[in-house]
């Protein structure tokens, strides 16, 4: 008697946990779907009351219009050159900075640390009116180059990848040592591959965040041509406010690389992301 | 003397390695970082002439920041929306998350679905968003045939970005928390089911506690992140959108001041501040800690 009845609260339980976890993913899915839906239809269509579900015929003259009014091609290219250049940059120097961190020691190594946990811990908005100005007195503005600027260092990677070093026993540095290895072959050859899982995991975030900024894209990069996915986005608002049909054509091309590398790797991308914990 | 000397010549060696390692990431973050701080400081006490050059105005840009309503309005907005997003987003975070530990099928598929807007950009999943909250043709007024203006309405569209920044960061939240949750060993809940603990009890006696140091830092992060809040905002309610001042929180006003109307001295006090609420939210945030958090085992 009493274990059928601890069963049958079991059982209830587990309906209620499955319940709650499908119900809450057909909130978070149910935008996506929409967005697809309606990318789909005609603007008529969008705006019929009570809404059409599924469009009449699967149009892909959204796409065609959403094309025509913004260079998706050249947004697609600034997008991946700029995440290409940040994840190259702050992979390289995050790593060199992480290491001697780690496990050199030096004067002044306090510090300059400092100086690193420093930037972690102020809001990136307090450096973008000097950093516009640099950019724009350098004349680099509208270019792959000023996309990149605020990336070119990173102080979460340098602290990210310290801890990562300080993972791995003196030993394993002392006995390459030993074989012969300079400083530097010591980290190229034996220390930097022992990383290489939080490598990629900096490279995700490193990534994922590039594809996501905003703001910085918008104050540097005017020129249509040279904006990214978000702020090109960002344009398209302004120019089919009503046309949501077309926007969201607009949005799903946008977005489609990402969810696709991520549907591929989706264990390295939410890994990566929970690992750093930043954002 | 001589012996220091032959030990320092390795150590001089490691030394420079040291120095030439740091050397490209220390350089970047002066140039980039510490000398942008202290110029946005020191422009928040200048009035802007254009081109970047700077004149000496003492605290005038203060004075007007905490004399316009606008000000306040965007200070009070930025609040309010972490009161908005926090508690109940780190709630549902846990919620599912404590579900995502049960022994449940699919748990790769649902942790996949719930993480899915991370890797969508902000401009992007904002887009749909609009088009979901659209006052006259969309499909949230339509299911429940209400006419409420979601995006415009000066008294809801706060809440409506409230709503999508839940919605965005409950599944990061969520990964997060797990991980605290699989460190909690299972030999507690076995000795609690032993004792007859009903489910509820083992959940505010055990989970709980034993998840505290990682639901901090959760919380940390998200209110940091709310308090920093932009993009959603920016993307959802454009700069002719009546419900503008009810919504724009500081950093969205710092954009506006600094890149749309291009007055970079109160734009920058407006940074400063902000820079300031988040270490007192910080701070506050560190104090209270100690009332809930549970560093032992």
């Amino acid at each position: 008697m009493k274990t059928t009845s601890l069963e049958r609260s079991k059982r209830m339980g587990q309906i209620v946990t499955y319940g709650a976890l499908i119900l809450g993913s057909i909130i978070m899915i149910f935008p996506f779907v929409w967005m697809i839906l309606t990318s789909f239809k005609t603007q008529a269509e969008s705006m019929k009351i009570p809404p059409v579900i599924f469009p009449s015929s699967f149009l892909l003259k959204n796409f065609s219009d959403a094309v025509a009014s913004l260079p998706f091609f050249s947004m697609y290219a600034n997008t991946i050159l700029m995440i290409i250049f940040r994840v190259i940059f702050a992979v390289a120097f995050s790593s060199m900075a992480g290491y001697a961190f780690a496990k050199l020691h030096f004067k002044g190594k306090n510090i300059l640390f400092g100086i690193v946990l420093m930037q972690m811990m102020l809001p990136s908005q307090i450096f973008i009116i000097p950093q516009y100005q640099m950019v724009a007195k350098l004349g680099i503005a509208n270019s792959i180059a000023a996309l990149v600027f605020p990336g070119l260092v990173s102080a979460f990677g340098t602290f990210f990848l310290r801890q990562s070093y300080l993972g791995i026993p003196n030993e394993v540095a002392e006995a390459a040592f030993l074989d012969g290895c300079n400083q530097w072959q010591t980290f190229t050859k034996v220390m930097f591959p022992l990383t290489s899982s939080s490598v990629a995991a900096l490279t995700v975030f490193t990534a994922v965040f590039a594809y996501s900024d905003l703001m910085w894209p918008l104050v540097v990069n005017s020129d249509l041509n040279m904006m990214t996915l978000s702020s090109g986005l960002a344009t398209l608002r302004g120019q089919f406010s009503t046309n949501f049909p077309v926007l969201m054509a607009g949005s799903l091309l946008a977005m489609l690389p990402m969810v696709v590398l991520y549907l591929f790797f989706q264990r390295q991308f939410i890994e990566g992301i929970a690992m750093t914990g930043g954002k | 003397m001589n012996g220091k000397n032959k030990i320092s010549r390795a150590a001089r060696i490691e030394q420079n390695w040291g120095w030439f390692m740091v050397a490209p990431t220390i350089i970047g973050l002066v140039v980039l970082n510490v000398w942008p701080f202290i110029q946005t400081i020191y422009a928040s006490f200048c009035e802007h002439l254009g081109f970047g050059n700077y004149k000496f105005i003492g605290l005038g840009n203060y004075v007007n920041m905490f004399q316009n309503a606008d000000f306040w309005k965007a200070t009070g907005n930025t609040l309010l929306f972490c009161v908005l997003t926090v508690p109940v987003g780190i709630f549902l975070s846990l919620l599912v998350a404590v579900m995502l530990n049960a022994k449940v099928k699919f748990k790769g598929g649902f942790r996949t679905i719930f993480f899915l807007p991370m890797v969508c950009a902000p401009a992007a999943v904002t887009m749909v968003w609009r088009w979901i909250f659209n006052a006259d043709y969309g499909v949230l007024n339509q299911i429940f045939g209400s006419h409420v203006a979601w995006i415009t309405d000066p008294n809801v569209a706060l809440v409506s970005c409230a709503v999508v920044a839940i919605w965005s960061a409950i599944g990061y939240d969520a990964v997060l928390l797990l991980s605290g949750l699989q460190n909690i060993s299972k030999s507690y809940y076995e000795a609690a089911s032993i004792d007859g603990a009903s489910k509820v009890t083992q959940f505010f006696k055990i989970t709980l506690p034993m998840v505290s140091p990682t639901l901090f830092v959760t919380m940390i992060m998200r209110l940091m992140a709310s308090l920093k809040v932009y993009d959603l905002i920016y993307m959802m309610v454009e700069e002719t959108n009546p419900a503008l001042t009810n919504v724009q929180s500081l950093i969205y006003l710092f954009y506006r001041e600094s890149f749309v109307a291009g007055s970079r001295g109160s734009g920058s006090a407006i940074a400063v501040w902000t820079v300031l609420l988040i270490g007192v939210a910080t701070l506050f945030q560190f104090w209270g800690q100690k009332k809930w958090v549970n560093y032992e085992v």
